[in-house]
């Protein structure tokens, strides 16, 4: 039987006879008064999200130097031809994609195995997640600049700690200074602020998995091994493809840590493409060249998250 | 009985159908990043964008097909 709070009805049927009541004076169909309500928050995100998509494209076709007072000239494909024939920027491409493929492969890796961890009922485990989150919660300029501590040759413990389990000498080698090493500081670095977050979303797949599936399971006699291939993987899969594209586009477009751990240095070894785009666009100032590099990287990534998220959907379907 | 319309309409979803077009395009998507990022040949670079570009917009395109 349905209780109804006599009250909140009349209320409600009383607002409803208002709006129809201001509608009809006002001479607006419903539909007019739902497209009045959504139009503010439609306005905003016009001016904030689409209007300076369709600039930024606009400028990409011109030489605008935003510190010159000359106007734009428009010079067509010519800011395009000169990023896709410039061997540094498909450097930089190369430098980006490593930094995304190990970073993703490091935090799946690493997130999975501390959410399945976590996921076990053990004293302090609230505790310990808390403790495990901390770096997620932290900015990326405070963890490049304590990181550059850390990895400094001289007073940092980060090469004290390397040279305690090995045996090399902690001055003798430079993470952030190293051609081969530099590289790997970023991946390292990102992996350990953005693991959390990639534990957390694998932790809500493994809490949404019914414990009926796991008991059901076990009485089949499914060895641990076997319940995770066959339980555990496939429902957690989705959330770890969504895991995936968030991470995907954030270090693809990573910049902040990456700027402030290594300047894209040393030479271009750690510079990824969103370094080149903001030299090109305020150190050199050359900002339709800039905006024409933007829009690369844009329909880039929207082109990836279109190819992932119908793969989520078929893993969802499965 | 099917008349000319019907026969045209079932010959036009057989083409146009959602699924095999959009991996067709994700395909493209998929090529067009490996020739960015790839370390062997700087056409495959020069070409990259472009083949990214017509997958994305292909892909938009046939996304609004029927299944």
């Amino acid at each position: 039987m349905t209780v109804t709070n006599p009250a909140r009805s009349l209320a409600e049927a009383a607002a409803r006879r208002g709006s129809a009541r201001f509608a009809a004076r006002a001479g607006l169909s419903d539909r007019a008064v739902a497209w009045l309500f959504i139009l503010p928050t439609m306005l905003l995100l016009l001016a904030i999200n689409i209007f300076p998509l369709i600039w930024a494209i606009r400028l990409s076709f011109t030489s605008l130097m935003a510190n010159l007072p000359t106007p734009a000239r428009f010079v067509g494909l010519d800011n395009y031809v000169d990023i896709l024939t410039d061997e540094d920027i498909w450097a930089n491409f190369r430098v980006t994609a490593h930094f995304v493929f190990w970073t993703i492969a490091l935090q799946i890796l690493i997130g999975l195995g501390l959410a399945l961890l976590i996921n076990q009922k053990f004293r302090g485990h609230s505790f310990w997640t808390t403790i495990i989150l901390l770096p997620m919660m932290l900015s990326p300029a405070v963890v490049g600049n304590f990181w550059t501590l850390l990895f400094q040759p001289q007073i940092g413990p980060f090469n004290y700690v390397i040279g305690f389990f090995t045996g090399v000498a902690p001055s003798s080698f430079s993470m952030i200074g190293s051609v081969v090493l530099a590289p790997w500081t970023i991946v390292l670095v990102n992996t350990w602020m953005w693991t959390p977050y990639v534990m957390l979303i694998c932790l809500a797949g493994l809490r949404s998995i019914p414990d009926y599936i796991y008991e059901a399971a076990e009485v089949d006699r499914a060895s641990p091994l076997r319940q995770f291939w066959s339980i555990t993987l496939p429902m957690v899969l989705p959330f770890l493809m969504l895991a995936v594209l968030f991470q995907a586009i954030q270090s693809f477009v990573m910049f902040d840590m990456v700027n402030l751990l290594t300047s894209g240095g040393p030479g271009s070894t750690t510079e990824t493409v969103s370094i080149t785009l903001k030299r090109a666009a305020f150190e050199k100032w050359q900002t339709g060249y800039a905006s024409a590099l933007a829009v690369i990287l844009f329909v880039t990534i929207f082109g990836a998250a279109n190819v992932y998220v119908r793969a989520l959907n078929w893993v969802k379907q499965q | 009985m099917r008349d000319l319309s019907d026969i045209e309409h079932a010959g036009s979803a057989r083409w146009f159908r959602r699924g095999p077009w959009e991996n067709a395009a994700m395909a493209v998507i998929g090529f067009g990043i490996l020739m960015m990022t790839q370390p062997f040949s700087l056409d495959l670079y020069t070409y990259s964008f472009a083949t990214i570009l017509s997958g994305t917009l292909g892909f938009v395109v046939v996304s609004h097909f029927p299944q």
